[in-house]
């Protein structure tokens, strides 16, 4: 195959990849925009296979059939409740291809047209430091969200001093390896780059809390973005260049709006330390000497039946709860009675970018029916009730009235606005933020003590 | 400074034969690309937009296949080996549970135009 023809079918991959994320701004073109990523993937698969230096099959054939079986059996089972740690398994795999490919280039330079080992280009030589040292970074840190996610390691964040001060020494460090390696050639030097860029993913990611993964799990899906751009230019491949950069500014702009959602910059998240499990002298008993109203699933029933419309508040509790079958049932009862029902999402329920709505979906919740924050948070004016269902610091009015509030600043869900707020948790215990929430503790909220998905489930019944 | 002069900047320097910044222009209008791409998609889909990235982002599999590819074994081939089976898993894995998730995402039975 000619020079030209393949540079055309790079092309015409990265144009299948950029109408693939078009596709996306609606659910009904979503699936076509799948549909022409796949297409993309197998115009560069074939276009490279086509090249004559790829001239033996056997490792190649049996590489696809073991990695596109594990992906296959792991995509099809995985439950819906497990995506972020599915995620951000699937970015580290990413990283550590790169860095794979990265070795690949630096010990059979000849292959990729940039050299001979031992002699090879400080330009090419840069670039592959990029995507190795990238990559490496979002394998080691993919790993540990995946651990945090998973809950294999502890969802708290894990500080000490000095911390930044390492980090930068690191960073010192994997700068200094580059520029041996660019000017020595040394396989060491290179193996170097890797290892300090596997321990820099480690501590960059360890000091960050479970609940800001949906920023971590967005940077790293960046990460792998730029890990590709880096190889790329390694191998003057604009499929992947163009891949890479589209990629890695899905991430950033993910990441973006995770930190807009909680008023933080990225900065904050990335140095970590935020909402310890013992945050805050509040986290405890704070709630003591304050009247709450709780009551039972007949008594939300009730309400709800004789309300007009409802509005749905989900978070990371349902999710944990799996309650959302039950949610939709209950939706469904409701709508029966006559009740109008919509869900509310905030930016960073849940776990990851999106969350929320994935699990909804596969309740069978109608995507036209959940709603946005800043779509639907004028409405709670109108609603009589907003039922909130695992989610917490998202609703907390001290986001706005109380300016020491470590959350304040946050835009919320102004559930407050509703003629009832019926609150599901399993104790009077603070959220994520360590913040108490004096919503709680408010005439017109009513408190429903337990599990998410116990407690929907008497709710069905009681409405049945 | 606005983009078009950005690019006619670029392409001016693109012209003058240098690979590298040849390359580089087109990583800068991707970059682009994907900001515009990417705020457009609805917020509902930014957990299929994570996992069909992850999936396109394997296209890094064709340096894998380059180095898997020489008939001679060697630690590089055996490196490309390697990342093959990563990337593929990446690549069923993505396009998979993002097909699954988008599956999911279903509109009222009847056409009703409420909640609006």
């Amino acid at each position: 195959m000619s020079e030209s023809i393949t540079g055309f079918a790079y092309l015409a991959a990265a144009v299948c990849f950029i109408l693939a994320l078009r596709g996306l701004s609606s659910p009904e073109s979503a699936r076509r925009g799948v549909g022409l990523g796949v297409i993309g993937m197998v115009i560069a698969i074939g276009t490279t296979l086509a090249d004559p230096t790829v001239m033996s099959f056997e490792l190649i054939i049996a590489g696809v059939v073991i990695g596109g079986a594990i992906g296959t059996v792991v995509a099809l089972k995985i439950e819906m409740t497990a995506l972020p740690q599915l995620v951000a398994a699937f970015h580290s795999l990413v990283g550590l291809a790169a860095v794979f490919v990265a070795a690949a280039a630096f010990f059979a330079p000849e292959a990729y047209g940039i050299g001979v080992l031992g002699n090879i280009q400080a330009a090419s030589l840069i670039e592959m430091s990029v995507g190795a040292a990238i990559g490496a970074i979002t394998f080691s840190g993919s790993l540990i969200a995946f651990g945090k996610l998973q809950g294999v390691l502890s969802g708290s964040p894990l500080v000490f001093t000095g911390q930044h001060a390492l980090n930068a020494l690191l960073g010192i460090a994997l700068v200094a390896s580059v520029v041996w390696l660019v000017q020595s050639n040394d396989p060491n030097a290179f193996w170097a780059v890797v290892a300090l860029s596997i321990i820099l993913g480690f501590t960059i990611i360890l000091p960050i809390g479970g609940a800001d993964m949906p920023v971590v799990v967005s940077m790293l899906n960046s990460y792998s973005g730029w890990a590709a751009c880096g190889i790329g230019f390694t191998l003057s491949n604009t499929a992947l260049i163009v891949t890479g950069a589209l990629v890695g500014s899905s991430g950033a702009i993910l990441s973006y709006i995770m930190c807009k959602g909680m008023n933080r910059s990225i900065f904050n998240v990335l140095l970590g330390g935020f909402g310890g499990e013992v945050a805050g002298p509040a986290a405890g008993g704070g709630g003591e000497g304050k009247a709450v109203k709780s009551g039972s699933g007949d008594d939300a029933a009730f309400i709800m039946r004789n309300a007009s419309k409802v509005i749905i508040v989900p978070g990371y509790g349902m999710a944990v709860a799996q309650a959302q079958h039950a949610l939709r049932e209950m939706g469904d009862l409701l709508k029966a009675e006559g009740v109008d029902v919509s869900y509310a999402i905030h930016p960073v329920a849940g776990r990851m970018p999106g969350h929320m709505n994935v699990l909804l979906a596969e309740a069978n919740v109608p995507y036209d029916e959940v709603f946005e924050l800043e779509e639907i948070n004028t409405q709670f004016a109108t609603a009589d009730v907003a039922f909130v269902i695992g989610a917490n610091d998202v609703t907390n009015p001290a986001a706005k009235t109380d300016p020491t509030s470590a959350i304040y600043g946050m835009p919320i869900l102004e559930v407050e606005n509703a003629g009832t707020v019926l609150f599901i948790k399993r104790s009077m215990a603070s959220g994520y933020a360590g913040v108490d929430n004096e919503l709680f503790f408010r005439d017109n909220t009513m408190m429903l003590f337990s599990d998410a998905k116990a407690m929907t489930e008497s709710i069905v019944q009681a409405l049945g | 400074m606005s983009t078009d002069k950005l690019a006619a900047k670029a392409a001016e320097a693109a012209s003058s034969g240098d690979p590298f910044i040849f390359m580089f222009t087109v990583f800068v209008l991707a970059v682009f690309i994907g900001f515009f791409v990417v705020w457009s998609v609805t917020p509902a889909l930014h957990s299929p937009l994570m996992s069909v990235t992850n999936a396109v982002s394997s296209v890094i599999i064709v340096g894998a296949l380059i180095a898997a590819g020489p008939a001679d074994m060697g630690f590089s081939k055996v490196m490309g080996f390697a990342a093959v089976i990563l990337a593929s898993v990446n690549i069923f894995g993505g396009f998979i549970v993002t097909n699954r998730m988008l599956a999911m995402f279903k509109k009222k039975p009847k056409k009703v135009e409420a909640g609006k």
